[in-house]
């Protein structure tokens, strides 16, 4: 059902795991079929995401795009992280399941709740950032 | 491979494809001719009805052949629920019924009928006071399933059976996963319509079977030729139906020792996990279960990812959690039991049969120690329920 490339991702994950002191974390939960997805990045002082990890409840697809989401934002700067949509992060993983394609847009929403997060706790204003919907914050997680 | 995943659908009996084969071949003959090549069909399914009725204590001509328990389960429902419409339009029914009950409840509401679900308690079962207190004077039919295919749990049918003939209320069960498991006796349990299926028991797909007690008010289902006695038309799949007998036969002669060992496998499985992994709850009830049904719920993680990695690792088994249904929506029946939608997302059903061994049970229980860690190494839930112990 999933295609060699989200096999591996899921397999494998790339940057699995969290950063301390992040600079911008966001959590977003899935209304849909009630996942979570939580992404850190790591940004310098030129806005250039430096580290990017994920922590994922959810299925395959989930796993496999925030593994690959945290691919594509690493090394880029904010604005250019702002372009990574569900489409780029499908794309990249040669396709999903129609089932599965509101999986990806959890890792485009999680992305940008952690860039909103880091600006608000650099009082800035990133460009074309709205705040996310679907946010959960830490803390309020169903337990 | 390790298959964990028997009340999906069970390999067939050798014994089952053994009896099946010459009506494939040189036993072509339709049942309804009158030349002598189709009698040998026709025979063989007489057979295969008294081999069915004895083994739930009906009589041969109470049994009618299908195409799997979802038709049965259409056709007890909706027949039942035309032919008495002029008595009344309630039916009464479970939360944790099959999708083949609570859809077809689902499509007689649009039609005007009423249908009360029940609850069940947090083991799944239904309350026979709560049965007792929903019936009305318009209420035409009772379907309580005999034993759930996601968490095993078996339900006082015998009570309910007699509560329904106190009131005299069509009482049907949906037998699929206990017929061939466990002694099923209609006229001790009351039971009016029971469905059945031949794949849950080592016998072919495609094939099941609607016990109707005589005298019974149906409707045909299938109209057409005068197979079935004329209420559910269309020549016989002679070769399912002579599996279907094989595998029952089968099943009868070994239910007490099948039973005991997949009862014995069953519980070593979840007290090894119950053991060896930490949050984790078994979903459904503890004694009154189905031999070989586990099903086990892991905090914090989900259930498609669990299954992707078992299936690596060579391992067959299936989950509630809403990102493997479909729907995405998660198992009906575990949020019935009072589980919440996490609880349900991290569900694993493994059902035995009688040739698993010990020994592919400590590698399932080694697999899934290592694969629930990861997963929650992985999990954000995880995370946020380590640092609120901390605190
Ligand atoms: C309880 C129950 N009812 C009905 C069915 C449907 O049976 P079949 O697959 O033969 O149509 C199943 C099998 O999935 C079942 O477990
Ligand atoms: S996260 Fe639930 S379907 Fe993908």
């Amino acid at each position: 059902m999933y295609s060699e490339k989200v096999m591996d991702h899921f397999q494998n994950p790339r940057n699995m795991g969290e950063i301390e002191d992040a600079s911008g974390v966001g959590t977003v939960g899935n209304a849909k079929c009630g996942d979570i997805m939580r992404i850190f990045l790591d940004i310098d002082e030129d806005g250039i995401i430096r580290e990017a990890r994920f922590k994922t409840f959810g299925c395959g697809a989930a796993v496999a795009t925030s593994s690959m989401a945290t691919e594509l934002v690493k090394g880029r700067t904010v604005q250019e992280a702002l372009q990574v949509t569900n489409r780029a992060v499908m794309e990249a993983l040669d396709g999903l399941p129609p089932v599965k394609v509101h999986c990806s847009l959890l890792a485009e929403e999680a992305i940008h709740a952690a860039l909103w997060d880091y600006a608000k706790k650099q009082g800035i204003a990133i460009e074309g950032l709205q705040e996310p919907k679907a946010d959960i914050h830490e803390g309020e997680a169903p337990a | 491979m390790i298959y964990l995943d028997n009340a999906a659908t069970t390999k067939m009996a050798p014994e089952a494809v053994e009896a099946m084969l010459p009506y494939f071949t040189e036993q072509y003959g339709n049942p309804s001719a009158i030349y002598s090549l189709g009698s040998a069909g026709k025979k063989a399914m007489g057979e295969a009805r008294r081999t069915i009725a004895a083994a739930i204590g009906a009589r041969q001509e109470e049994i009618y052949f299908t195409a799997g328990g979802t038709e049965a389960d259409n056709w007890a429902i909706k027949a039942a629920a035309e032919s008495l419409a002029g008595k009344g339009r309630h039916i009464i029914t479970t939360k944790i019924e099959h999708h083949a009950v609570l859809h077809t409840c689902g499509y007689l509401e649009k039609k005007g009928y009423e249908v009360t679900y029940l609850d069940v308690d947090r083991d799944g079962i239904v309350d026979p006071e709560a049965l007792k207190a929903a019936i009305r004077p318009d209420t035409i039919l009772i379907s309580v399933m005999f034993a759930n295919n996601e968490i095993g749990t078996m339900e006082p049918i015998g009570e309910i059976g007699a509560i329904a003939r106190e009131r005299g209320i069509l009482f049907h069960t949906d037998a699929v996963q206990a017929f061939g498991q466990v002694p099923i006796d209609v006229e001790e349990m009351h039971i009016d319509m029971l469905s059945a299926s031949a794949h849950k028991l080592n016998g072919p797909k495609g094939t099941g079977m609607l016990y109707i007690r005589s005298g019974t008010k149906i409707r045909s289902f299938v109209h057409g030729g005068a197979q079935e006695r004329g209420v559910r038309a269309g020549t016989e799949n002679v070769p399912g139906i002579v599996g279907f007998a094989a595998a029952v036969r089968r099943a009868l002669s070994r239910m007490e020792e099948k039973a005991r060992r997949e009862r014995e496998l069953r519980d070593y499985l979840i007290r090894r996990i119950e053991g060896e992994i930490p949050h984790c709850r078994l979903n459904g009830h503890r004694e009154k279960r189905l031999p070989g049904n586990v099903n086990i719920s892991f905090r914090f993680i989900e259930g498609e990812s669990l299954l992707i990695m078992l299936d690596m690792r060579g391992v067959c088994a299936s989950s509630g959690s809403a990102c493997t249904s479909g729907s995405l929506d998660p198992s009906h029946v575990l949020l019935a039991i009072g589980l919440k939608h996490e609880e349900a997302h991290g569900s694993l059903r493994m059902t035995l049969s009688e040739e698993n061994t010990e020994e592919e049970l400590d590698q399932v229980v080694g697999h899934l120690k290592e694969i629930v860690q990861r997963l929650r190494d992985m999990s954000p839930l995880y995370e946020d329920f380590m640092k609120s112990r901390k605190e």
